[in-house]
């Protein structure tokens, strides 16, 4: 049920330190250094342009930073380095320890292929060659995300943009990652689907005990999901610790702004 | 009895940036100590810091100077300096915190809400479910509700589903914040014999209750907080302790 | 023999032999020999505008006048006829341009140029099979990227092709796509046979021949030398199977060759004949395999 009642996270299971990433004269992110253990969740909240997304594409191994380091240990593995790592060993990484939501369904999921083929893909990624198990796997887990296992054959382009993301969630889910990026993946959606996503994941990613990266700018969103929070302005981390925390006692200036700027209901 | 929560030199002031950069000091160089099987109340006028205290003891707010040692799994750890792991740890099995307010989390329904704590610290479902019931039970929440996720019931009700869940796993220490602010006749006694449950068996308690009745049906000591001073000004035994009251700015309770 | 060019043929002037300039057949030639170096992998060439539209079949008459000499015999064929328009045009093309036989048999051809079909006829060593390939990369279905699919041939990340036959299983029941079924050649380069029909997908491979694939639009060259393994994509539970309609040629009465369907008139009068016109026609004359006569018989 608890995130961490394996206490599993004192094991840092990703490690950035003095991550820095600049565009010419624009910042990405200046000098982070993160960790999140395994079966963590960590929030990652600041304004747009904060440096969220470069960091998270930073420590997923998209982008290489200028400098820094991010370390990486996956299941029996020696700790490795991201980017001294092959092109095809990162890649392999990415395929078999990690998972992406993307905030857009449709910049993960195949538009045009089933619901099935879709959540199938990342097992056939991964050397399953069996048609029937594949399917089996797929239902069970459009299920788990509360979509009706018998649309498995039905095509993503006739769901609707909740069950889209949930779609892609599962799709990430399937193959059993270790590491799941997440990109703003309730940011499309009005109130009601977003509670039922937030509901899903949160329940799942405990059940699972997988290690999740959210980056978001909706504190709900954090609240809900995650066990730590890193807050980013200007391409720093200004402020990070437990969520409640952070945001029940936010210390620097842009952390009380962005707590005091939530609307209450 | 042995101490299993001993916080001392804490001091709290929160700076708030958003409005001109205003320091509010709380409390400065406070110290508490609670042994197994009490319980401590908080008294003080609205804004005396009792619910900055007690979550500065449960690390939901960062104290600038000072340190809580907590005793979990027989050691003494200072939830100051804890890493988080560590504190989401002793927050499951060590801690229980019963806020005024229920975090109502979507779709959640009552019971799961209340067997959560239990289940989290590998009670077995069926008996943690057992006890998750016999609570609601007691304090009187209906039967039909437990299905529910209790986001539309009322403060009384929301509040009766938290002290549930406080209640359901023997937590070694519980920081109770106002837990019986709307609760009735009925439903306080429920309370109070909850809580000389825990005390039986040796839970540290610290409390804040708005009304000298529950105090003085639940207190062994009141330790009273004065804004004005920014410190605890004095701690009284109740009628039925006979702990020494000591003054001063770092009272060593 | 079959020739289909009757007599001398007509050569023009004023063309190199086989319309390219030398130092472009040698570029090609250099492309193919890396081609065949890395069975399966596509090689970028610099292909040249040809005398007919893209789609035609521009890749593959590079290729083949890259390799073509005095002494080679031509077959070109378009879905197994020697007579359709593609075909007879390239072949013109050819004797126009070199003065080269051509052929229609498939016995006698040294190379043979073909658009979705291999012949009936089982080949052999000493002769090259070239196909025209509209597209080459058989990625690109699940990645529009170049870049990326590059990267997936390169780290042979060929599990989301997969993809595609499960979706024909989840729709249809099994694999329909009846043709273009992807190979992974030699196996390491997943490659496109080129739409031929899966029935075919077997005689790539451990073929004597050397076969050579040509994509004029975009510009690739891939190929799978004699005696290469060639294995189609499939699922453990839905194995390759190569599909055949039903039913026997009406002219020479095969029960064994790709039928292909022929329409009679205009209310519903249909038959079934060998899409292989060369095959059939042996047969026919009592030249071919098996007992034309008896077949006919039981026709």
């Amino acid at each position: 049920m608890d995130a961490i009642s394996n206490s599993a996270s004192r094991t840092a299971l990703l490690e950035a330190s003095g991550v820095s990433k600049s565009y010419g004269a624009r910042i990405g992110c200046i000098d982070v250094s993160v960790t999140v253990g395994a079966g963590e969740v960590l929030g990652v909240v600041g304004e747009s342009g904060s440096g969220k997304s470069t960091l998270m594409k930073c420590l997923s191994g998209q982008i290489v930073p200028d400098k820094g380091a991010v370390i990486y240990r996956g299941n029996d593995r020696k700790p490795v380095d991201v980017f001294s790592l092959s092109e095809m060993e990162r890649r392999r990484l990415r395929r078999t320890d990690w998972g992406f939501v993307h905030q857009n369904p449709l910049d993960g999921l195949h538009i045009n292929v089933s619901a099935g083929g879709n959540v199938g893909e990342a097992l056939m990624s991964r050397g399953v060659r069996n048609y029937g198990s594949i399917r089996a796997s797929a239902q069970d887990w459009l299920e788990r995300l509360e979509i009706d296992p018998s649309r498995v054959d039905d095509r993503a382009r006739s769901f609707s943009g909740g069950m889209l993301q949930r779609l892609q969630v599962a799709r990430n889910l399937v193959a059993a990652p270790r590491l799941v990026f997440m990109d703003e993946p309730t940011g499309g959606l009005d109130a009601s689907v977003q509670a039922r996503l937030l509901d899903v994941l949160r329940t799942l990613v405990r059940e699972l005990a997988v290690a999740v990266i959210i980056v978001t700018h909706d504190l709900a969103v954090v609240r809900l999901l995650a066990d730590r929070l890193i807050v980013m302005h200007r391409g720093r981390v200004i402020e990070e610790g437990l969520t409640d925390q952070v945001l029940d006692d936010p210390h620097e200036p842009y952390t009380q702004l962005l707590v005091s700027s939530v609307l209450q209901i | 009895m042995s101490v299993q929560l001993h916080a001392e030199g804490l001091s709290k002031t929160f700076t708030l940036h958003t409005q001109g950069g205003a320091r509010l000091p709380v409390f400065e160089n406070i110290g508490l100590t609670v042994h197994a099987g009490e319980c401590v109340c908080l008294d003080g006028p609205s804004g005396s810091g009792k619910s900055t205290l007690l979550r500065s003891l449960y690390a939901n707010y960062k104290p600038q100077a000072g340190a809580v040692h907590i005793r979990h799994d027989g050691e003494m750890i200072d939830m100051v300096v804890a890493p988080p792991w560590k504190i989401v740890e002793i927050r499951r099995r060590t801690i229980g915190y019963v806020s005024q307010f229920l975090r109502v989390i979507p779709r959640i329904s009552t019971l799961n809400i209340v067997v959560e704590p239990a289940v989290a610290n590998g009670r077995k479902i069926d008996d943690a479910y057992a006890s998750a019931r016999r609570l609601l039970e007691r304090l009187d929440i209906p039967e039909r509700l437990w299905s529910l996720a209790p986001a539309t019931f009322s403060g009384g009700e929301q509040q009766r589903v938290n002290i549930a869940r406080g209640f359901v796993f023997d937590y070694p220490i519980l920081l109770l914040d106002e837990p019986t602010a709307s609760l009735d006749a009925g439903n306080k006694k429920t309370v109070v014999s909850l809580i000389a449950a825990a005390k039986a068996r040796g839970a540290a308690i610290v409390g804040i209750f708005h009304d000298a009745e529950m105090r003085e049906a639940v207190g062994d000591r009141i330790v009273e907080m004065n804004f004005s001073a920014g410190r605890i000004a004095a701690t009284r035994a109740t009628i039925r302790n006979d702990v020494a009251l000591s003054r001063r700015s770092a009272p060593t309770c | 023999m079959n020739r289909i060019s009757p007599s001398k043929p007509v050569v023009w002037t004023g063309y190199n032999f086989a319309y390219l300039d030398e130092q472009t057949k040698r570029m090609v030639r250099r492309a193919l020999l890396k081609a065949l170096a890395i069975p399966g992998y596509q090689v970028a060439f610099g292909g040249r505008e040809m005398p007919l539209a893209y789609g035609w079949g521009t890749g593959a008459i590079q290729v083949t006048a890259s390799i073509i000499g005095p002494r080679d015999r031509l077959k070109v064929i378009d879905q197994g006829s020697d007579d359709a328009t593609n075909a007879a045009s390239i072949r013109r093309f050819f004797r126009s341009v070199t003065g080269v036989e051509t052929t229609a048999s498939a016995l006698d051809a040294t190379i043979v140029q073909t658009r979705h079909r291999i012949p009936e006829t089982p080949l052999r060593e000493n002769q090259v099979l070239v196909y025209q390939v509209p597209s080459p990369e058989p990625l690109r279905k699940i990645e529009p990227r170049e870049s990326e699919t590059r990267k997936m041939h390169a780290y042979a990340e060929y599990g989301p092709m997969l993809l595609t036959l499960y979706e024909d299983i989840a729709r249809y029941g099994r694999v329909a796509s009846a043709y273009n079924c992807p190979v992974i050649v030699n196996e390491r380069y997943l490659a496109s046979p080129s739409p031929i029909p899966k029935f075919d997908n077997p005689k790539l491979s451990h073929s004597p021949a050397i076969q050579l694939f040509g994509a004029g639009r975009e510009k690739r060259i891939y190929a799978i030398p004699p005696y290469t393994s060639v294995r189609s994509l499939d699922f453990e539970d839905f194995p390759f199977e190569p599909s055949r309609p039903d039913g026997r040629c009406s002219l020479c009465g095969s029960e064994t060759s790709y039928l292909e369907e022929v329409i009679m008139d205009d209310v519903g009068g249909r038959m079934f004949v060998c899409s292989d016109t060369d095959y059939c026609r042996r047969r026919r004359e009592g030249k071919g395999e098996g007992p034309v006569r008896a077949a006919r018989a039981k026709a």
